[in-house]
């Protein structure tokens, strides 16, 4: 935290602190709040911590190295497919006739290698694009994936690769390494009751656990390449391409490993989500999951680690638990205030509970609209830029894609 | 010189994948091409929206697609309105009170995309490129879940009023005066608003705002006027697409303009963002492409293949088709 001196360090620093603290103390808040049946919203924390794991990813291509992408959710479909397809009977059915079980654990590596892969292929050709249209490139390519995921099932010419439309089932969970549930151990690990990922649904626990080891190992890794030498020559050509260039930095290869960096963090979320749900499939990963990504970046604070986190935890809360049980919030407020009436349906009125789901499309927009109206530079920014900002050291946007090619 | 070589490759290539097929069937063939032709009408007349938002404010506008289906449910109740039902309206009446209706809803339309510039990307005018193209996207939320609520989230019928004669032009391909009115209506629009860029003052208040808005604004154009203009007219034609895409297909969903939308700023792209005559070339083939991969190669993958091949244009041509180099600022 080299750069972070002054109050915005000591507020990202409050940031660290309390979503540590509350990561800590979710799993009891939890049961105290469902009285004592808190696994349900444990697992739904775990899941939230995939969304966190993918937004610190992409901040490291749009916040550090400025390279707008919209086809982020590719990387993570690959990253959730390679796990699925080699830890499962999938390939059974494949022309190779053998199927793979590869260990979670090592896979977790494989997913972030070969997502990194395909981040170069789709990179090397397209990265001296202007700004705008590599967003556009990186669009198409996150709408290619799916497709041909789900090209490659069933009936394909080349065999049954991927199941198609059905996603692969049966995904194999993580399995603790043998010298920690050898027979020598004894039942592993006390403190954690069924501490052995094969039951996500109703013990959550390990999945979460493993979530947080990874969510803080990829935020140490994602502060040290912002204050190594590489993430100095992702500022630099964020800034200015030209100057970046004519002071000595290979541009094209930062921002090649800015690429291949943000997209290798996807492939770990995505070997992750697999193991978790046990299932992947193509719906999964549309164009949709890709700009969600993007608003939880550019939300939290684009550029700026605890920022990021806190926007993609806000983004998934509002979409995933406050619009999911709003309506039955509303009907119950309905009840409790002797307006019961209102729950029936009757003509058009198709009673408070599916009314108040219809808003949701409209709810989730104003959000978006009234927060980035109010704070254009996100909840947090990082300190460069919010200097940048406010006390007009740049004139321009500072964020300005329209660099040219040198 | 370049840009020539390279249309004429990509023309020898179509060429090449699709003579046998033309051979094969022609009928068929032209038949497709007809359909390619009314689509793509539809994707350019979207496509010139956004490039026209993009080439002034470099705003991807995510929400240009849901004006577009807006278009589509204004015209919906106005149409009823006006007393035009299926299969009883004949005459040059319904010419004349369908022309009204597309006027009243492009102006609707049109009033709407200001008001929504005015609130959403106005005020970020100045703010991170990134911020407004999130309000864009909240926008684009805000029309859906509005069409959403009024009718609901299933296909909606959409009166089919116009005359549905037809005529052989070869074998078994028909041209009917469906088709004819949708590449009618988007070839007109496109005329009008070329004539209208080169030729008005605001025009050309528009094409210097986009080339330097500093500039522009020294020389005593007033930019705010000119930006909620180029919404105004991006809308207008969005409306218009939106209502004869209605008229053609005579079904149209809340969330229709979420994937047009993403297919007419490729074809925006494909073209060369912000020329105009790249994103009506770009519109139309990318009806083309879609039409015939969805008749001759695997239909399940027409959306890739049109990405692919948008791919690999900005790969040869890193600024579309008919994109002009921008100098170094």
């Amino acid at each position: 935290m080299r750069w972070a001196t002054g109050w915005v360090g000591d507020r990202n620093r409050t940031i660290y602190t309390l979503l540590i603290i509350l990561a800590l103390l979710f799993p009891a808040i939890a049961d105290v709040l469902t009285g004592g049946e808190g696994n349900h919203l444990v697992g739904t924390a775990a899941d939230a911590g995939v969304f966190v794991l993918l937004a610190i990813g992409l901040n490291v291509v749009v916040g550090f190295a400025g390279l707008l992408d919209l086809g982020y959710a590719a990387f993570f479909a690959i990253g959730a497919y390679t796990y699925g397809m080699f830890a499962s009977g999938q390939l059974l059915g494949s022309p190779l006739h053998h199927e793979f079980h590869i260990p979670f654990w090592l896979m977790l590596i494989v997913g972030m290698l070969v997502a990194a892969g395909f981040g170069i292929i789709l990179g090397a050709p397209t990265l001296r694009l202007r700004g705008d249209y590599l967003a556009i490139v990186t669009l198409g390519f996150g709408e290619i994936v799916p497709l041909v995921v789900q090209y490659l099932g069933p009936g394909s010419p080349v065999g049954n690769w991927t199941a198609g439309v059905n996603g692969i089932a049966a995904i194999d969970p993580p399995k603790l390494p043998f010298f920690v549930a050898g027979p020598w151990v004894g039942a592993p690990i006390q403190v954690v009751k069924n501490f052995d990922f094969t039951n996500p649904l109703a013990y959550p626990m390990d999945f979460y656990l493993l979530m947080l080891v990874l969510v803080a190992v990829c935020v140490v890794l994602a502060n040290n390449l912002y204050n190594s030498r590489i993430g100095r020559a992702w500022m630099a050509v964020r800034e200015d391409e030209v100057a970046a260039a004519a002071s000595g930095i290979n541009t094209v290869a930062m921002k090649l490993m800015a690429f291949a960096i943000g997209a290798s963090f996807a492939g770990l979320a995505g070997s992750y989500y697999g193991a978790k749900l046990s299932l992947v499939s193509a719906d999964n990963f549309h164009f949709i999951v890709s700009v969600t990504i993007l608003i939880m970046v550019v939300l939290g604070g684009m550029g700026n680690i605890p920022g990021v986190i806190v926007g993609a935890l806000l983004i998934y809360i509002t979409q995933f638990f406050v619009l999911t049980n709003l309506p039955d919030w509303v009907t119950g407020l309905a009840s409790l205030v002797g307006l019961s009436g209102l729950n029936q349906s009757h003509g058009d009125w198709v009673g408070l509970h599916d009314e108040v789901q219809r808003l949701n499309y409209l709810i989730f927009g104003l959000i978006l609209v009234v927060v980035m109206v109010l704070r254009p530079q996100g909840l947090f920014p990082s300190r460069i830029r919010e200097q940048e900002l406010e006390k007009g050291i740049a004139e321009e946007s500072v964020f300005d894609l329209r660099e040219e090619q040198p | 010189m370049g840009t020539w070589l390279f249309l004429v490759a990509v023309v020898l290539i179509l060429a090449v994948l699709l003579t046998p097929k033309a051979v094969g069937n022609f009928p068929l063939f032209l038949q497709n091409l007809i359909y390619g032709v009314a689509d793509g009408s539809i994707y350019a007349l979207i496509a010139l929206g956004y490039t026209m938002v993009y080439g002034i404010i470099e705003l991807i506008n995510f929400a240009h697609g849901d004006v577009f289906t807006l278009g589509a449910f204004l015209s919906m109740p106005l149409i009823g309105a006006f007393g035009l039902a299926e299969g009883k309206s004949t005459g040059v009446g319904v010419w004349l009170l369908l022309l009204l209706i597309a006027v009243i809803v492009m102006t609707i339309n049109g009033g709407i995309n200001v008001v929504i510039e005015r609130v959403a990307y106005r005020p970020l005018r100045n703010a991170p490129r990134l911020a407004p193209l999130i309000t864009a996207v909240g926008v684009s939320f805000i029309l859906e879940g509005i069409m959403y609520l009024w009718r609901g989230a299933s296909n909606v019928h959409y009166p089919d009023v116009l005359p549905g004669a037809r005529f052989a032009v070869i074998g078994s391909a028909f041209i009917s005066i469906k088709d004819i009115v949708v590449i009618l209506t988007a070839i007109i629009l496109v005329i009008l608003l070329s004539l209208f860029i080169s030729r008005s003052k605001l025009g050309k208040a528009m094409r210097a705002t986009a080339q330097d808005r500093e500039a522009a604004q020294l020389m005593g154009i007033d930019i705010n006027r000119t930006i909620s203009a180029t919404f105004f007219i991006g809308a207008v034609l969005a409306g218009a697409g939106g209502m004869i895409f209605g008229l053609y297909f005579n079904s149209v969903r809340f969330d229709l303009g979420f994937e047009a939308g993403l297919l007419a700023f490729t074809a925006a792209v494909f073209g060369g963002i912000g020329n105009l005559q790249g994103a009506a070339l770009g519109g139309l083939f990318i009806g083309l492409v879609q039409v015939f991969s969805n008749a001759y190669f695997v239909s399940a993958l027409t959306d890739a293949w049109i990405f692919a091949i948008l791919i690999l244009v900005l790969v040869f041509r890193p600024t579309g088709l008919l994109g002009m180099q921008v100098p170094e600022k």
